[in-house]
């Protein structure tokens, strides 16, 4: 009973809780990417460039900025995405994989270059933790609301934040319009390259983040393959989040719990290479069940083409 | 002021090998219904997107309101005042009629909607112009004639006062066609000048004030709708005269050759798409599938020819029990198809002519010499087909993609006649043909007819329905609404059935007289 009561504890909730955080961050840059109508496989990739750039900003000038790196990094890599899938019109899934491949090696190379060793870097220190108050003082909710990271109010807001500008602002009705029927669009002068632009260029951004979260709070430190996947998760959860911001949120926060459950149960006689596979099982389990009812931007992941001659 | 608000001065368009226009001129009147008129190809689109800014054009002048002025892209035509309402329509089904209304001129300070203010706006503009519409309706939930609407109504939110329709009605039932045309005539007395580009020359005549008639990239001429007949008309267009009425040969139909039982059929989202329908087509015979797009004529013809699984109910082809056979059975048992989208199903278009000919019938022993393709065979014989049916290409491997339209649906009706099929299912044969093309189709299925053969033709054409068929059975809503002899039924009646007004208590229980 002790081991199942443990399941839900409080503690359990606070390690769900950090581990949410990254998925969501990229889970977030995705609903952009895509509801403009470009898939970002890529997110991975960029997640890892954020990890990296995310120690190394910190590491020489403190967590503001290797935040602001992670940032600047992903969008810069991003940004290569853009001009592949958007203004070449390679063949999206392609270019997301050469990101992929290519941040591989690039964080590799990087890392020698700085720190004269492949895989990791010195060890740095993250933000101050932050304590919110009120909440703090209720003994039930101290372990989720004292000591905590400030990117986790941070990811919270950005929902909502993301979520207004995609429902209420001309942006976001162009983005979604762009990412459902680029010709329509286009008719009406909306133009079609600068919001696909700005949808992956987002999306960068919040992956950068996710990436620099890892790194800075919670590895403190950069890893090779820190980032264990989790752009991938990030893409189930978007598609789970029926590609709006408190859909991922809610999907990150069922992935982040079975993370952290995999971590919490190693006391039970489990061997732990099962649980540590049991967040992408779960991720299969419930894109199998749900994919078929999942309703994308109808335009996603076609590049779009100006008409020449008709 | 100026009498013409738009006028057209000798404007010349070339694209590699062709010239599209040639030395056009039009004058379009200040309030006037003003109908391009031609077939395919003869230079109608090339024209409008000239005006609509996408073009431009090589030689002439495109004077507004009387002064000479340059439309170098949709944005510009938009700005002045020059509105186009699509063919295809530019809308996106997921957002509500004022979010589709306002995309891309959105009143919003510092960027920031107001859903509410966006629909009260359209809603004002709907009353302003008598147009029936939900601002706040999820655009894909609305009915052809309504998604017209709001497409009609992003041009005058925009402010156009010339409103260009790219053949407005190909894809409206008859009674949509009615509203519509209400529609326009209130759109002209509140000032606004249109201009209606089409082929269907019955429509023309009743709304429009002036027809210009192109042909081969040429204006032919122009003249009011008031003393013109359709024949005339068909003449200009085509160059010579055009039989607009198909003889009809009298046949007595033979034996059942085609006959569903209560056939169900699944659509593409898992909702019944056919239910329970049944109807016979015997031997000599056509049986026209009439109804609005999208009511599961697709479905049951693609059901027919063992395209799409059966769900209940049973098939008999020449008295045998086709029910969940492989469209390759389903094509032993000697039935042609002639399918909706040519290009996606009628046709492999990177493929040459003679590849695209034995299609379906490549596996006969003619065609093959063990593993391998006769090739010389398969030539041969497309180059007899081609003769045969008159399908004008350069060379038998010649690819698919380089031919015209028509001459795509040649090529497919050649093939789909050769040895000899006992049942055809032709689903929508004359869609994007011209006139020429189109009364090839007529006739070939007519010879069909009196060849014994028992044909389905499924078509959204109310017309062409009437004047092919020998019975007519109405779909709605995935079901068999009702079914008339040929010469029973008007127009508008049908329209009525096809529309869900209206439904006959057992439609198909008549036995094939």
């Amino acid at each position: 009973m002790e081991t199942l009561a443990s399941l839900f504890s409080l503690a359990l909730l606070a390690s769900a809780v950090r581990l949410t955080v990254p998925v969501l961050l990229a889970a977030l840059g995705a609903v952009f990417s895509e509801r403009g109508g470009v898939i970002n496989i890529g997110l991975e990739g960029i997640m890892i460039m954020g990890t990296f750039f995310g120690a190394v900003g910190t590491y020489y000038g403190g967590p503001v900025v290797g935040l602001l790196a992670a940032v600047a990094a992903g969008v810069v890599f991003s940004a290569v995405h853009g001009l592949l899938a958007i203004t070449l019109r390679v063949d999206q899934i392609i270019s997301g994989v050469v990101l992929n491949m290519l941040a591989v090696g690039l964080a590799r190379f990087l890392n020698i270059m700085l720190f004269g060793v492949a895989t990791q870097s010195p060890g740095i220190r993250g933000f101050t933790p932050l304590s919110i108050p009120v909440l703090r003082d209720i003994p039930a909710l101290k372990p989720i609301a004292a000591g905590i990271s400030p990117l986790i109010p941070l990811a919270l807001a950005l929902v909502v934040a993301g979520h207004w500008v995609l429902v209420r602002t001309t942006f976001g009705l162009r983005l979604r319009a762009v990412g459902e029927n680029p010709l329509a669009a286009d008719t009406v002068g909306v133009n079609v390259f600068l919001m696909r632009y700005l949808g992956v260029l987002i999306s960068g951004a919040l992956a950068g983040m996710a990436g620099a979260y890892l790194s800075i709070e919670q590895g403190r430190g950069y890893l090779e393959g820190m980032t264990q996947g989790r752009g991938f998760i990030a893409l189930a959860a978007m598609i789970f989040g029926n590609w709006w911001p408190v859909g991922a949120l809610g999907a990150s926060a069922l992935f982040g719990y079975f993370d952290a459950l995999s971590l919490r149960v190693v006391a039970l006689n489990v061997p732990y290479q099962f649980l540590n596979v049991l967040p992408h099982i779960v991720t299969i389990l419930v894109l199998a069940g749900f994919v078929r009812r999942a309703r994308p931007p109808a335009a996603d992941g076609i590049p779009y083409a100006k008409e020449e001659q008709g | 002021m100026n009498e013409f608000l738009l006028e057209l001065r000798g404007i010349t368009k070339r694209f590699p090998g062709v010239v599209a226009n040639d030395d056009i001129h039009l004058r379009v009147r200040r309030g006037e219904i003003h109908a391009v008129v031609g077939e395919n190809g003869a230079g109608k689109s090339t024209l409008m997107k000239i005006l609509y800014g996408l073009y431009q054009p090589d030689e002439g002048q495109i004077l507004l309101h009387g002064a000479p002025t340059a439309i170098p892209h949709p944005r510009a035509a938009l700005g002045l005042g020059i509105g186009m309402v699509h063919q295809h329509f530019m809308l996106i089904p997921r957002f509500t009629v004022a979010e589709n209304v306002v995309l891309g001129s959105e009143r919003a300070a510092w960027g920031i909607l107001h859903p509410r203010r966006a629909e009260a706006e359209v809603a004002a503009l709907c009353r302003r112009y008598g147009l029936a519409l939900d601002p706040a309706a999820e655009v894909g939930g609305l009915s052809v004639g309504e998604q017209q609407r709001v497409e009609i109504l992003k041009v005058l939110y925009r402010g156009a006062g010339l409103l260009i329709l790219d053949e407005p009605t190909a894809v409206l039932a008859p009674q949509e066609v009615a509203e519509l045309f209400a529609n326009l005539r209130r759109l002209k007395e509140q000032g606004k000048t249109i201009i209606f580009i089409s082929h269907k020359l019955q429509e023309v005549l009743e709304i429009a004030d002036q027809i210009t008639v192109l042909r081969r990239g040429r204006v032919v001429g122009s003249v009011p709708a008031a003393g013109t007949t359709r024949a005339g008309l068909a003449e200009m267009m085509v160059g010579r005269p055009v039989l607009l009425e198909l003889q009809r040969p009298d046949t007595t139909p033979g034996e059942v050759r085609l006959a569903a039982e209560g056939l169900s059929v699944a659509g593409s989202r898992g909702r019944p798409a056919v239910r329970g329908v049944s109807f016979s087509v015997r031997a000599g015979e056509i049986y026209g599938l009439a109804g609005v797009e999208g009511n599961g004529q697709s479905e049951l013809s693609e059901a027919l020819v063992g395209l799409r699984p059966i769900t209940a109910g049973r098939l008999l082809i020449a008295g045998r029990d086709a029910t969940g056979l492989s469209p390759r059975e389903v094509r032993l048992l000697g039935v042609a198809h002639i399918p909706e989208d040519r290009h996606r199903r009628g046709l492999v278009l990177p493929m040459e002519v003679y590849e695209n000919m034995i299609l379906g019938h490549h596996f006969r022993p003619v065609f093959n010499r063990g593993p391998l393709l006769a090739a010389a065979e398969a030539r041969a014989f497309a180059a007899e087909r081609v003769k045969k049916y008159d399908v004008r290409v350069p060379s038998v491997r010649t690819p698919a993609l380089a031919l015209s339209g028509g001459n795509q649906q040649k090529a497919v009706v050649a093939r789909e006649f050769s040895f000899e099929p006992r049942v055809l299912v032709a689903a929508q044969p004359t869609r994007g043909l011209d006139i020429g093309a189109t009364e090839f189709v007529g006739q070939e299925l007519l010879r069909a007819k009196e060849r014994g053969m028992a044909v389905v033709l499924v078509s959204s054409d109310l017309d062409e329905v009437l004047a092919l068929a020998d019975r007519v059975g109405v779909m709605y809503n995935g079901e068999l609404v009702a079914e008339f002899r040929a010469g029973e039924v008007t127009l508008a009646e049908l329209g009525l059935y096809m529309t869900g007004a209206r439904r006959q208590a057992e439609p198909g229980g008549e036995p094939a007289p």
